[in-house]
């Protein structure tokens, strides 16, 4: 396989894993000032996450980093074009990721409210926004032949788009109250149950309208080849599926499942992009694809053979660190602060 | 202001205020995984909870290091994309190595460090302890190989106007990145050092609850101050000898030399800058010093701005070449003076046990509260020095910072962003200092209750 589709594949993987990781952990600060009722559960709720979120959150900066070594073009054209989203994205993350540290060091219940609002804000708004962005990536936007998107936010909030973004944050919140009720006990964990089932119900309407929506507006289900047509059914299925499992309480394996739907649907917009990354809406040929988009092949050996080293690593380490936290969060309160 | 301008100001104020947090975390890491060592080997509690008193100052700082970085990464793509097309075959491989290498390392071990006290055997959470301060490290040396490119390129060729990479050994041998990366990483031993004297001596100035405690921490300080600052000036020295060799015009820039010397270059210590008419209105100078610093004798010629601006633009077309002096002149003596100033706290704070005067001085003490300063001083100084006297340049000699900016953002939309990150980040570092200051003035937690 040619250099390029590998580094399509790898960048591909990065979000995958970064949809797939980071996805439960917003989802969880979204529902954190909804499922805490007091300060303790809060922390509950945090502690589940808190050991994990910062790791989680690499695969975005990996992601990105990935795209800019691979693909310079479509990492510059991308994150110019969507430069006000983006900024609020980092705006968002930099208020979340903060909060988690923050939080404790102040007894002040205002204090500690404050900052849940901010786990929630910067929870929320990247997760839309992301939601959004993969919209646009799958519909195309206004990119001209120079390479560059010169029309600001607006037209990247169509209506296709912001449904986008609701998948998103749906799918995550679902993926989080899967998460949740995993990692929890008590009051929690039945709470996080009925969110999981009443958001999987909003994910679901939410999903189909989309796909049924990107059908007709977009070529990634239907496109000749490499598609993503086979991969979005799979997702749907294991949608399904996720529903049965959180209505009969198996919530493990909901959770699996739950994760399966966010891989599919990744892999299905990846595929359905194949060969382009960047879709130009004005005239196909000024498309940023794998080929005219990437770095030289020199750049693309050398990093193809460091990845293949370490990516490995990187996966066994963090993995092995979900397994040392694999216990459910102890709820006693003398064991929730740190 | 263009855009230009204001991309410029945008990239300056975040990066400047994402590094008062990256030295701390460089130095305080290492510090913390060697008390926790102490620990695991003598099985002496009070390291333990030095390391869990240190770690709660470290951890505000690392957070807000951690999303402040965020920014950086996403920057080159949004205000200067073309950069990151011109740049992209080489800029983003040390980025992703950076993430790959790096970030997963500190991010999951120093989440393993935090919740794995109970959890994780003695000497696998030490090991947890080492592998956060060497991701750390990691993650500095493969950024300050991208900056080193942009201040010294090697290994690329251009092809159809862009830099293309032809040798990745020549990129990460880069001759300038081994003076770099010592250079920030003793910076940020020294942070830590200071930081850590600074609380301890006002535990000490208290002079209640556990004197011991902090009486021990203020040794391992007073040690690490010293060998951070000493080093921190050695290797910085060397750095500006390299660097008359590759950038002569930096150096001219950082000590004002308008005029060309032939023979032997007087150290200029303070001057009124004239930039509109390339000289200074008036000097305080050592004799034959500059020459002294850059060749180790008291001879040897230095190229002035003027002469070194007349080559660039025969090489490169018309233009102005001369980067900002006045900023690089004093930021250099800003940064430098701190550096000999802590250079000269850290000593006295080691010899202190042994100096009666010392001891009793209680206003020995109170300096190194608003010492606690100095390092950030020189830092932020040091960066302001090393980018600006870079300028015009954003790659040396390859590529203009006018040319670098994104085409299809407007300079309005740039007002807007800077505006949003300026106050965000501003109330961010006064709540991330006033935080680390809450936490290094508390006293530290009895074992029996530490969580």
């Amino acid at each position: 396989m040619e250099l390029n589709t590998v580094w399509f594949i790898l960048v591909a993987f990065l979000f995958t894993g970064f949809f797939f990781l980071e996805g439960f952990d917003f989802g969880v600060g979204m529902l954190l000032p909804f499922l805490g009722k007091n300060d303790l559960e809060r922390r509950l709720i945090i502690n589940s996450i808190g050991p994990v979120w910062d790791g989680n959150e690499v695969w975005m900066i990996t992601a990105g980093a990935a795209m800019f070594a691979s693909f310079p073009d479509v990492y510059a054209t991308l994150f110019s074009g969507f430069y006000v989203a983006l900024v609020i994205m980092v705006l968002a993350l930099i208020f979340r990721g903060v909060a988690f540290e923050f939080r404790e060091k102040r007894e002040s219940r205002k204090w500690r409210t404050g900052w849940d609002w901010a786990i929630f804000t910067g929870s929320l708004i990247p997760a839309f926004l992301w939601g959004v962005v993969v919209a646009n990536l799958m519909r195309g936007f206004a990119i001209q032949p120079d390479m560059n998107y010169y029309g600001g936010l607006l037209p990247l909030l169509n209506t296709y788009a912001l449904l986008g973004g609701l998948v998103f944050v749906s799918l995550f919140i679902m993926h989080g109250a899967n998460f949740l009720t995993r990692k929890v006990q008590g009051e929690v964990k039945e709470r996080a149950k009925k969110a999981a089932f009443s958001t999987w119900i909003a994910a679901t309407i939410l999903i189909v309208l989309f796909l049924v929506w990107s059908y007709f507006v977009t070529d990634i289900l239907t496109k000749p080849e490499i598609n993503g047509l086979i991969p979005a059914i799979l997702a749907a299925v294991s949608l399904l599926v996720t529903g049965w499992l959180i209505r009969s309480g198996r919530s493990g394996w909901a959770f699996i499942t739950g994760s399966l739907t966010v891989v599919f649907a990744t892999i299905m917009v990846f595929a359905g992009l194949y060969p382009r990354i960047l879709i130009s809406s004005l005239d196909p040929a000024w498309s940023l694809t794998i080929v005219n988009a990437a770095s030289s092949p020199y750049t693309l050996q050398v990093m193809t053979i460091v990845a293949a080293i370490f990516l490995p690593v990187v996966l066994i380490y963090q993995g092995w660190s979900y397994w040392v936290f694999r216990k459910r969060v102890d709820a006693k309160p003398e064991n929730l602060t740190y | 202001m263009t855009i230009v301008d204001l991309s410029r100001i945008q990239f300056a104020v975040t990066t400047i205020i994402h590094f008062f947090f990256v030295p701390l975390t460089l130095g305080l890491s290492i510090l913390i995984a060697m008390f926790e060592t102490k620990y695991v080997t003598s099985g002496n509690e009070t390291y333990k909870r030095m390391a869990k008193f240190w770690g709660k100052v470290f951890l505000i700082s690392f957070a807000a290091g951690v999303v402040t970085g965020i920014i950086q990464e996403f920057h080159f793509g949004m205000n200067w994309s073309e950069y990151s097309r011109f740049m992209g075959d080489i800029f983003g491989a040390p980025l992703a190595l950076d993430a790959l290498l790096g970030f997963y390392l500190e991010s999951v071990f120093i989440g393993l460090w935090v919740f794995g006290w109970e959890r994780l055997p003695k000497k696998i959470h030490l090991a947890a302890a080492w592998l956060v301060a060497i991701g750390s490290m990691i993650s500095a040396l493969w950024i300050l190989t991208a900056n080193s490119f942009m201040q010294n390129p090697v290994g690329y060729a251009i092809v159809n106007g862009r830099a293309v990479m032809t040798s990745f050994y020549d990129l990460i041998t880069n001759p300038n990145l081994p003076y770099q990366f010592l250079h920030v990483l003793s910076a940020g031993i020294t942070t830590a050092g200071f930081i850590v004297l600074g609380f301890s001596a006002l535990h000490l100035l208290r002079g209640k609850g556990d004197v011991d405690f902090f009486q021990k921490a203020f040794r391992w300080a007073a040690i690490y101050a010293l060998i951070g600052s000493l080093a921190v000036i050695i290797v910085g020295d060397a750095h500006g000898k390299f660097l008359e060799q590759i950038q002569p015009m930096k150096i001219s820039a950082t000590e004002a030399v308008w005029e060309s010397e032939p023979e032997a270059a007087d150290l200029i210590l303070f001057a009124g800058i004239d930039e509109k008419n390339g000289e200074n209105s008036f000097e305080l100078a050592i004799p034959k010093a500059l020459s002294f610093m850059l060749y180790n004798r008291f001879s040897g010629g230095v190229l002035g701005l003027n002469e070194l601006q007349e080559q660039a633009a025969a090489q490169y077309g018309p233009g102005k070449y001369i980067p900002p002096v006045a900023i690089t002149f004093w930021s250099f003596r800003i940064m430098v003076g701190a550096g000999f100033l802590m250079l000269l706290l850290a000593f006295l704070a080691l010899v202190r046990p042994r100096v009666k005067f010392l001891q009793k001085s209680s206003p020995f003490l109170k300096i190194l509260l608003p010492a606690m300063a100095l390092p950030y001083i020189a830092c932020t100084s040091g960066w302001m020095l090393t980018e600006s006297a870079r300028q015009p340049w954003i790659v040396y000699g390859l590529q203009l910072v006018r040319e670098a900016v994104s085409p299809n953002v407007t300079a309005g939309t740039v007002l807007f962003s800077l505006v949003l990150f300026t106050v965000v980040l501003v109330a961010l570092t006064w709540v991330t200092g006033w935080l680390m200051f809450q936490s290094g003035i508390a006293e530290p937690k009895p074992e029996q209750s530490v969580g």
